[in-house]
């Protein structure tokens, strides 16, 4: 009963709301950030250093005036931020943010579900995630919105390619789906696999920046050609939900990273016993604090590059990325048929 | 028990989104139930136990077709009223003959089943691999190499005549 209800819907609960909690501050991190970068201080009034911003913000957005614009089509419009944040929110479920650990007399694993097809799950669950910004701009029955999810959904699908080829090479590796094994695969085979695909690392982070329409291809929120994107007739807790579900896929990108490249929750060199020490630190940390690095060059990135024109943006993923993953893929099948 | 439950009640739920998607006047909202619906049959998959084919529906189906279907759909304009579709060529009586024989026939399989009873098949024989996808990928390079190269050849060529097609200068 304990085992099989009452602890994953304890689980379910700590990941959801630390993920909220984890957006909200990842929104005043980066305007914090941003703000340095720029030799500004970015929010100072809310509490000490701003850090009560994300409070006042959510309050603000949860009172706003929520407005349908009259020719909208209202259902599609009222499911589209649903349906975006809901993909960014499930995929958390087969995340694994440590191995299994005796929690007070109880063997506990720290993720949710270790599913035999987890990595698969996190793709499938992902591509649907597109939907919610196709029917936002569609639904809002207004220019902008309609040619920024255009961009958008021909965007998303083309670095999807390039990601999912990344990854076969990821599964190549480790030899099974399962996030729980991969992690496991690392241990084993003593190495992080950033460091054995390094190309494979490097695609699947600048496809992550594009899937979760990051800096430097944030294309379909370019202020400058398209007012605010495809959320430009969004006002209030339904805008609040894009934004949310951008936050919280900006996460999920850094904690698959985290997962297939740099080790997940394994300490630094877990080869190396002289520094055997540090499995004093809870694993658990280390996977937030990868995750970190990865969330603040997310931010970085913005900071510095300047945005990608749309064709050059297209030419990258389909002339540049995706041959390149297919090389990678290549090379690692025959690699791995020849020497292991 | 519990899983008679949930099959008669996802498989309730694919019947009448499909259902919906054909009797939808709104085109984008037709496509929208079709996704939905495929949902609902990755469900199903996942309750026979087989995930991979679940996940595969869901990134296959759910999240790359029906993508296209969308664009399509949201490009070209059929807000039209529908009197505008009437054909004086439409061939009625054909489309009910054809609607009967597919009843008819599955009216057939249905009854058939029950008639027969099934015949006790040899348990399959144990695959050296465990799990789900492990099982899909060596029977599809075993037992069905060949209809799964033939597969490939296929899409390979729809693939180049789709870029024949669709290109002016080679």
């Amino acid at each position: 009963m304990i085992d099989s209800f009452v602890i994953p819907l304890l689980k379910i609960a700590i990941v959801l709301n630390a993920t909220l909690v984890g957006v909200t501050y990842m929104v005043l991190l980066e305007r914090k950030v941003i703000a340095w970068a720029q030799s500004r201080l970015g929010p100072m009034r809310v509490g000490p250093y701003g850090i009560l911003q994300p409070v006042a913000d959510a309050i603000k957005l949860m009172i706003k005036e929520d407005i349908t614009p009259t020719r909208a089509d209202k259902w599609v419009f009222t499911a589209a931020p649903i349906i975006s944040m809901v993909p960014a929110l499930i995929t958390y479920a087969v995340i694994p943010f440590g191995p299994t650990v005796n929690l007070f007399g109880r063997q506990v694993a720290l993720s949710i579900t270790d599913i035999n097809i987890g990595l698969l799950y996190v793709v499938s669950v992902a591509s649907v995630g597109v939907y919610g910004i196709i029917l936002a701009g569609y639904s809002s029955n207004s220019k902008y919105p309609l040619l920024a999810s255009l961009r958008a959904s021909a965007q998303l699908i083309s670095y999807e390619v390039a990601v999912t080829l990344t990854l076969v090479s990821v599964i190549l590796m480790a030899g099974s789906l399962s996030m729980v094994s991969i992690v496991r695969a690392q241990e084993i085979q003593h190495v992080w696999f950033a460091f054995v695909q390094p190309l494979a690392f490097v695609i699947f982070f600048i496809g992550g920046l594009a899937e979760t329409n990051r800096a430097p291809f944030d294309m379909p929120e370019a202020e400058q050609e398209l007012t605010g994107g495809f959320h430009t007739e969004y006002s209030g807790m339904r805008f609040a939900l894009f934004f949310l579900a951008e936050y919280a896929n900006m996460i999920v990108v850094s904690s698959v990273a985290t997962t297939l490249f740099l080790g997940g929750w394994l300490r630094p060199f877990p080869n190396v016993a002289a520094l055997g020490f540090l499995d004093i630190i809870p694993s658990w940390t280390w996977f937030l604090a990868k995750s970190f690095v990865f969330l603040y060059v997310f931010i970085w990135v913005r900071a510095t590059l300047p945005r990608y024109r749309y064709d050059q943006l297209m030419a990258i993923g389909w002339k540049l990325l995706i041959p390149l993953a297919i090389a990678n893929l290549v090379i690692t099948g025959i690699v791995k048929v020849m020497l292991l | 028990m519990g899983q008679a439950i949930a099959f008669y009640t996802i498989s309730a739920f694919v019947l009448f989104f499909a259902v919906l998607v054909v009797s939808t006047k709104d085109t984008v909202h037709s496509v929208l139930f079709l996704v939905v619906d495929f949902l609902f049959v990755a469900a199903l998959y996942v309750l026979l136990g087989a995930e991979f084919l679940a996940a595969i529906q869901v990134l296959v189906y759910a999240g790359g077709i029906v993508v296209l279907y969308l664009f399509v759909v949201m490009l070209v304009n059929l807000k039209r009223p529908p009197e505008a579709y009437e054909d004086p060529h439409r061939r009625t009586k054909l489309g009910y003959a054809l609607s009967a024989a597919v009843l008819v026939e599955l009216g057939a399989i249905v009854g058939y089943g029950y008639l027969t009873p099934s015949p006790i098949r040899p348990a399959p024989a144990a695959l050296p691999v465990s799990g789900n996808t492990e099982e899909v990928g060596w029977l599809l390079y075993t037992s069905y190499l060949i209809p799964f190269e033939i597969a490939s050849i296929l899409l390979l060529v729809a693939m180049i005549g789709a870029i024949v097609l669709a290109k002016r200068e080679l």
